[in-house]
């Protein structure tokens, strides 16, 4: 018990965080794979209320480098173009996004995850502290010696960003494509200036989403991917050992 | 050393897994009891758009200055057929709108007939379920008034579409509950921007329901049949996409 050389266990994510963690996993991968099949329908993306074939599109599949379009391909949901298939997995699985995303935020705040957790407070953003955590960052070293458990500031902005700003923006651009949903909800298409303008920043969203999930994943593997994986599965995290050592 | 190939090989799992699971998700795809969770989605997103929101709200419509430049066609650009052609040729007097099935007085409608009933104009948009969406300004009669005109029976449920367009050697149809059939935007359109309808948007008349995506909106409408169920009517799934690529009948999203 009290060997100074055994690792420090801790019990880092809760049950709520672990369920939903792994829910918008798979959620996810099946979202961006039957979105690039959508997509793919129609690859022309444009601003405004209306955009077809004779408008003029910011952005086209055709202007995209080779290696993204075959990425593209290699990722879609169903593997063969099938836009009626794409769609029944998007559509089903963004009930699935959008309510356990409801129920993980209801959870976290009544068993204060995000307050404890994801709070950013303002003197973790000033410059002196951030230029720190990006050195630290660069350095391959994680965690504050002092709070191992706590989430540095570049982690908390990338949660906070992705679970308050970029999933959200997903769904209700989501919604704003639907004509149904512009009927009964018609404010949507005022804040996000039009169906086709929603459809441009649902896919900016999906790729601020994809450079997360590469970035989260390269994070993963660097800090250590067996205690990372294994905490958001059992909940139990080793402090690295260079954090106790630098405590000692 | 021994964690660099943990990484090399996690990042080659990670790519194998991915892999697997799209393959995985077609597996699924084919399976006919996966299929059918697959396939509640459609249901579900039904229900709680029905459940959530008004459904007599009305779609947005927009101001001449909005139009797209180009309203552009698809689908059917020309049905083709003989009967089609001589009716064009005729500028459409032969041509009668059908309106049968479960009413109590079965309607012949010319399109004089058509165009001098009350009609609504609206410009709103056209969503291709493809993803692009026009602006473009429709004007028809109501087609709940069409129905209210014939005498809708109690034990009719949805209103099924007929259209003189041959897709696979059968006429294109669709079909609409009646929430959809009876909503004050739902028209039977004879004119797109101010100009008497053309062929390759539908001419003579094609069906606005305007809270649902573009294959909904049948062209060239000959016959319009109140049932009591889509079954016995083509595949059963209740339009030509539905029965042959699984497309959604709720296109409401």
């Amino acid at each position: 018990m009290n060997d100074p050389t055994a690792p420090i266990v801790i019990k880092r994510h809760r049950l709520a965080t672990r369920v939903w963690h792994w829910v918008t996993v798979v959620t996810m991968f099946i979202m961006i794979g039957s979105g690039i099949g959508i997509l793919k329908a129609h690859p022309r993306l444009y601003w405004g209320r209306y955009g077809a074939n004779f408008d003029t599109a910011w952005t086209t599949l055709d202007q995209w480098p080779s290696w993204l379009v075959s990425l593209l391909n290699l990722l879609t949901i169903p593997t063969s173009y099938n836009l009626a298939l794409s769609r029944r997995w998007h559509l089903l699985f963004a009930l699935v996004l959008a309510f356990a995303l409801l129920g993980f935020m209801i959870v976290s705040l009544v068993n204060k995850h995000f307050q404890r957790d994801l709070r950013v407070r303002a003197a973790e953003l000033s410059p002196r502290e951030v230029v720190h955590d990006v050195r630290e960052h660069l350095a391959f070293r994680f965690h504050d010696p002092k709070k191992p458990g706590a989430y540095n500031i570049l982690q908390k902005l990338s949660y906070v960003v992705t679970i308050f700003v970029l999933i959200p923006l997903m769904i209700l651009t989501g919604l704003t494509m639907s004509p149904g949903m512009d009927a009964a909800w018609p404010w949507l298409l005022e804040v996000f200036g039009g169906r086709q303008s929603a459809r441009s920043i649902h896919f900016i969203a999906a790729t601020g989403l994809v450079l997360f999930i590469i970035a989260h994943l390269a994070l993963v593997i660097l800090a250590g991917t067996w205690n990372e994986v294994r905490s958001m599965i059992t909940g139990r995290w080793k402090v690295p050992p260079h954090t106790s050592e630098d405590v000692a | 050393m021994s964690s660099l190939i943990t990484r090399r090989s996690l990042v080659m799992g990670a790519t194998v897994g991915a892999g697997a699971l799209l393959a995985g998700c077609d597996k699924i795809a084919a399976n006919p009891g996966a299929r059918k969770i697959l396939f509640m989605g459609e249901d579900m997103n039904r229900g709680l758009q029905r459940a959530l929101t008004n459904r007599n709200a009305l779609a947005p419509e927009f101001s001449p200055a909005q139009m797209s430049p180009i309203f552009r066609s698809n689908g059917t650009s020309n049905p083709g057929t003989a009967e089609y052609t001589a009716m064009v040729a005729n500028n459409f007097a032969d041509y009668r709108l059908k309106v049968g099935g479960l009413v109590d007085r079965p309607l012949s409608v010319s399109l004089p007939q058509l165009r001098q009933m009350p009609s609504r104009a609206q410009i709103t948009r056209h969503d291709c379920v493809e993803g692009w969406s026009a602006i473009g300004k429709w004007q028809g009669p109501k087609l709940g008034a069409l129905l209210t005109a014939a005498g809708l029976q109690k034990s009719a449920r949805y209103i099924v579409f007929t259209c003189a367009d041959l897709f696979g050697g059968a006429n294109y149809y669709e079909s609409v509950d009646l929430v959809d059939a009876f909503h004050p935007q739902t028209i039977l359109a004879w004119a797109l921007n101010d100009q008497v309808l053309d062929v390759a948007h539908g001419a003579p008349v094609r069906l606005r329901v305007e809270r649902q995506l573009g294959y909904k909106h049948a062209k060239y409408v000959m016959a319009i049949d109140a049932v009591a169920s889509l079954a016995g009517i083509g595949k059963g799934k209740g339009g030509y996409w539905e029965d042959n690529v699984d497309y959604d009948w709720y296109a409401g999203i």
